[in-house]
C-alpha cells in the first residue's frame, strides 16, 4: 500500500502543477522577452518613453492612465524639466477659483494625466457602449499581462470567412471570444518616434506595452534592488543560525 | 528552575513590580518560562513559533497599512494604489502583508499536518488542539475580509458568495444576510463593517494564541514518539537548544516571504483583484484565495446549497471531536503502520480537494470533488475510528531517551 500511496501522491502534484488552475478561455498568449522579467529586471528607458509616446498619440484619445501624474515621468528617463514641458502640453481643469468658476490652466508636474472622457457614462456613449478601461493596471489585471496585451495589439486581422462580425466589433485572435469593441488602434507609422525608430506595429506595441506595465508597477526596479539584498542576507543568516544550533547541540551528541 | 511557585528575582526593580503586581511570576508560569522539553523534537515542531512570528508581522504591517488605507466603496481600491505608488515602501508593506498572509496559512497547514499525524490532540492536550481550531477559524474570517478590503473584482464577488452562504438558512436566512452586508447587496457599509472586523479578529488570535501556549505549557509538548516524558533524562531546556534550533527556520521562512514578495507579488494573487469592485460585471470564474480552496470545493460538491454551507463548515469543525474520534490509545503516526497510510491519503486527499476547488464546478472535476469530499468525510468519522480498533501498533521505545540513543532507525535526525 506504502507504494500505492506513494505513486498516488506523485500523481496528484504532478496533476495539479500540469493543470491550469483555471482553465484559461483565452488561447495563452506566447511568452515573450522583457528587460523586467527576471530578479535582475529593470524598464528600458528608451522602451518606456517611446511607450509614453504611444499611449499620448493615440491609447489617451480612449483611455486613461488615472494614477499617472508628470511627475511620475522622470522616473523612466525624462528629466524634470521635460516631465514639466510634458505636464504644461496638457490643459487642466481646476478651480473654483475666488469668483466660483472652474478655469483652464496648463498643467504642473504635480497634476495626473488628463483623462479622456469627463466621466464613464461619457466614455461609453463615445465607444458605442463599450467602456475603454483605465490603463494604469492593465499589465497586472490580466493573465500574463504584458504578453496579453503585446498579443492584443499585435493580432488584430480580417475575420475569417463565414463569420459576421456585429456592427462595431473587430476580429481579435487573441481575445476572449474573438470579437473586440477596440477598432485596431496601430498602423505602420502612426507614431512619429524622435530618436529615429521605425514605427512598425510590433514596435510600438512593445514599447506601449513597456510604459504601460512601468504604470502598473513603477517600484519595480526598487523592489528587484531590494529583492537581491533581501534574500541574499536571509540567505547567510539562515546558514549562520544553523552553524549556531550545530555548536549548542554540539554537547548533546 | 521553571516549576518553583514564586521565584525570587534579584533585579530591584522586577522586584519591586513583583511585589505590587506578580505579573513576572505568572507570566512565567503560564506561557514564559523556560520548560523541559522532550530532547528530540524535529523541525516540524518549529511551526508553531513560526506561526507566532507570522502573526506578528501581519500584526505590525497590518496596522501601518491601515494608517493609509480608507474603507469606503468608492476609494479603497484608490487608496490601495495610493499605498502602492505614493507611500514611502507602501508596496513593500502591502505585499509583505498580502503573501504574509499566504505563508501564514502554508505554516498552519503544516502544524494542524504534524498535530495530525503525531497524535497531539490526544489525552492531555485536547484543549490545547480544540484552541488550535478555535485559532484557525478566527484566521480564516480575518484572511476572508482582508481579502475583501482591497475592492477589486474578486475582493467583491468573493465577499458576494461567501455572504450569500448565509441565505441558506432556513426562515431567517434572507435577513441575516441583509444584516451582515447592511444593506440589500454588498456594498460600501459591508466593506467598513469587514474591515472593522479585520482590524480587530487578529487581536482575538492573539489572545486565543496565549490561551495556546498556557495549554501546551501545563503538560509540555507532545513529540515525534507520542510517548509520555518519563524524567529529567528525557529534557533538554528549550533555550537554547530549541531556540537556536528554529531560528534557522524562522530565517529561512523569511527568506521565502522574501523571494516572494521581491520577486513574484501577485503569482499568489488574482489578476482580476486589480480591476475595481463591479458590481454589474461578474467574473468569469469566482476563486478564492489558494488556502480555502479545499473548502470553497467542499461547499460547490455537494448540490444543495444548505448542505453544502454545512459540509464545508463541518469539514473543520470535525476537527473539534478528532480526540475522541481517534481510538487508538498509541498517539505517534510512527508506531501506526495502518493509520500512517490513512495519514497521507488525507494529506492527497486535501490536495485533490485544493485542485477542485480552482476548476469551474462542472463535469470530471466536480465528480473528482464529489468522491474527495465523500472520501474526507469519511476518513475523520469512520476509518480513523476503525484503524484505532484493528490497528496493531509497533512495538514503542521504553523512553525518549532510549529513542535518541538507540539502534539509531527510530529518531537519528532529532538526537543530532
Amino acid at each position: 500500500m506504502s507504494k500505492l500511496l506513494r505513486l498516488l501522491g506523485g500523481a496528484t502534484l504532478a496533476a495539479m502543477i500540469a493543470w491550469p488552475v483555471v482553465a484559461a478561455e483565452a488561447i495563452k498568449p506566447a511568452a515573450r522577452e522583457w528587460s523586467f522579467n527576471g530578479i535582475f529586471g529593470t524598464f528600458d528607458r528608451a522602451k518606456a518613453q517611446r511607450g509614453y509616446a504611444v499611449y499620448k498619440q493615440v491609447c489617451a484619445s480612449c483611455h486613461g492612465v488615472k494614477y499617472l501624474a508628470f511627475r511620475n515621468l522622470t522616473a523612466i528617463g525624462f528629466t524634470e524639466a521635460e516631465a514639466k514641458a510634458l505636464a504644461a502640453e496638457a490643459q487642466i481643469t481646476d478651480g473654483p477659483n475666488e469668483e466660483g468658476e472652474m478655469f483652464q490652466r496648463p498643467g504642473r508636474p504635480s497634476d495626473r494625466l488628463p483623462m479622456p472622457y469627463a466621466n464613464d457614462a461619457a466614455a461609453r456613449a463615445a465607444n458605442g457602449g463599450a467602456l475603454p478601461p483605465d490603463l494604469s493596471l492593465i499589465t497586472k489585471a490580466r493573465e500574463h499581462g504584458p504578453d496579453y496585451v503585446y498579443a492584443l495589439l499585435t493580432s488584430y486581422s480580417d475575420a475569417p470567412r463565414g463569420m459576421t462580425l456585429p456592427a462595431g466589433m473587430t476580429y481579435n485572435k487573441a481575445f476572449a471570444g474573438n470579437q473586440i469593441a477596440m477598432p485596431a488602434p496601430l498602423t505602420e507609422g502612426q507614431v512619429e518616434y524622435i530618436d529615429g525608430t521605425k514605427a512598425t506595429v510590433a514596435q510600438m506595441a512593445e514599447d506601449v506595452v513597456v510604459f504601460l506595465h512601468w504604470a502598473a508597477e513603477p517600484n519595480l526596479e526598487a523592489r528587484h534592488r531590494l529583492g537581491f539584498q533581501a534574500v541574499l542576507f536571509l540567505l547567510a543568516l539562515t546558514v549562520l543560525f544553523w552553524f549556531v544550533k550545530q555548536r549548542v547541540w554540539g554537547d548533546q551528541h | 528552575m521553571s516549576g518553583a511557585p514564586r521565584r525570587q528575582y534579584t533585579n530591584p526593580v522586577i522586584r519591586w513590580i513583583e511585589y505590587r503586581l506578580p505579573i513576572f511570576s505568572t507570566v512565567e508560569a503560564t506561557i514564559g518560562a523556560d520548560m523541559p522539553t522532550p530532547k528530540n523534537l524535529n523541525y516540524w515542531w518549529s511551526f508553531g513559533g513560526l506561526l507566532t512570528l507570522a502573526l506578528v508581522i501581519q500584526i505590525v504591517t497590518g496596522i501601518v497599512l491601515a494608517m493609509h488605507y480608507i474603507a469606503h466603496g468608492s476609494m479603497a481600491f484608490d487608496s490601495v494604489e495610493h499605498i502602492m505608488r505614493n507611500v514611502n515602501s507602501g508596496w513593500l508593506i502591502r505585499y509583505v502583508h498580502a503573501n504574509g498572509a499566504s505563508l501564514f496559512f502554508l505554516a498552519v497547514y503544516v502544524h494542524i499536518a504534524r498535530g495530525m499525524y503525531y497524535g497531539s490532540y490526544k489525552y492531555p492536550r485536547e484543549i490545547l488542539w480544540m484552541l488550535g481550531v478555535v485559532i484557525f477559524l478566527i484566521m480564516m474570517a480575518t484572511a476572508f475580509m482582508g481579502y475583501v478590503l482591497p475592492w477589486g473584482q474578486m475582493s467583491f464577488w468573493a465577499a458576494t458568495v461567501i455572504t450569500n452562504l448565509f441565505s441558506a438558512i432556513p426562515v431567517i436566512g434572507e435577513e441575516i444576510t441583509t444584516w451582515l452586508w447592511g444593506g440589500f447587496s454588498v456594498d460600501s457599509p459591508t466593506l467598513t463593517r469587514f474591515y472593522s472586523l479585520h482590524y480587530l479578529l487578529p487581536f482575538a488570535i492573539f489572545g486565543v494564541t496565549i490561551l495556546h501556549i498556557w495549554a501546551l505549557h501545563v503538560h509540555g509538548p507532545n513529540n515525534p514518539t507520542g510517548i509520555d516524558v518519563k524524567g529529567p533524562q528525557d529534557t533538554i531546556p528549550y533555550k537554547p537548544y530549541y531556540t537556536s534550533k528554529y531560528l534557522s527556520v524562522f530565517s529561512a521562512f523569511m527568506m521565502v516571504l522574501a523571494v516572494l514578495v521581491f520577486f513574484e507579488p501577485n503569482y499568489l494573487g488574482h489578476p482580476d483583484n486589480y480591476k475595481p469592485a463591479d458590481p454589474l460585471q461578474t467574473p468569469a470564474h469566482i476563486v478564492p484565495e489558494w488556502y480555502f480552496l479545499p473548502f470553497y470545493a467542499i461547499l460547490r460538491a455537494i448540490p444543495d446549497k444548505l448542505l453544502g454551507v454545512i459540509a464545508m463548515f463541518g469539514s473543520i469543525l470535525v476537527w473539534f471531536i478528532l480526540p475522541w474520534l481517534d481510538t487508538s490509545r498509541v498517539r505517534s503516526g510512527r508506531y501506526r503502520p495502518l493509520f500512517k497510510q490513512f495519514f497521507w491519503l488525507l494529506v492527497i486527499d486535501f490536495l485533490v480537494l485544493m485542485w477542485c476547488g480552482a476548476q469551474p464546478a462542472e463535469g470530471p472535476a466536480l465528480i473528482v470533488a464529489r468522491i474527495a469530499t465523500a472520501y474526507y468525510f469519511l476518513h475523520f468519522i469512520v476509518i480513523l475510528p476503525l484503524v484505532g480498533w484493528f490497528e496493531r501498533p509497533k512495538p514503542l521505545p521504553e523512553s525518549i531517551s532510549t529513542s535518541v540513543l538507540g539502534s539509531g532507525a527510530a529518531a537519528p535526525k532529532a538526537a543530532e
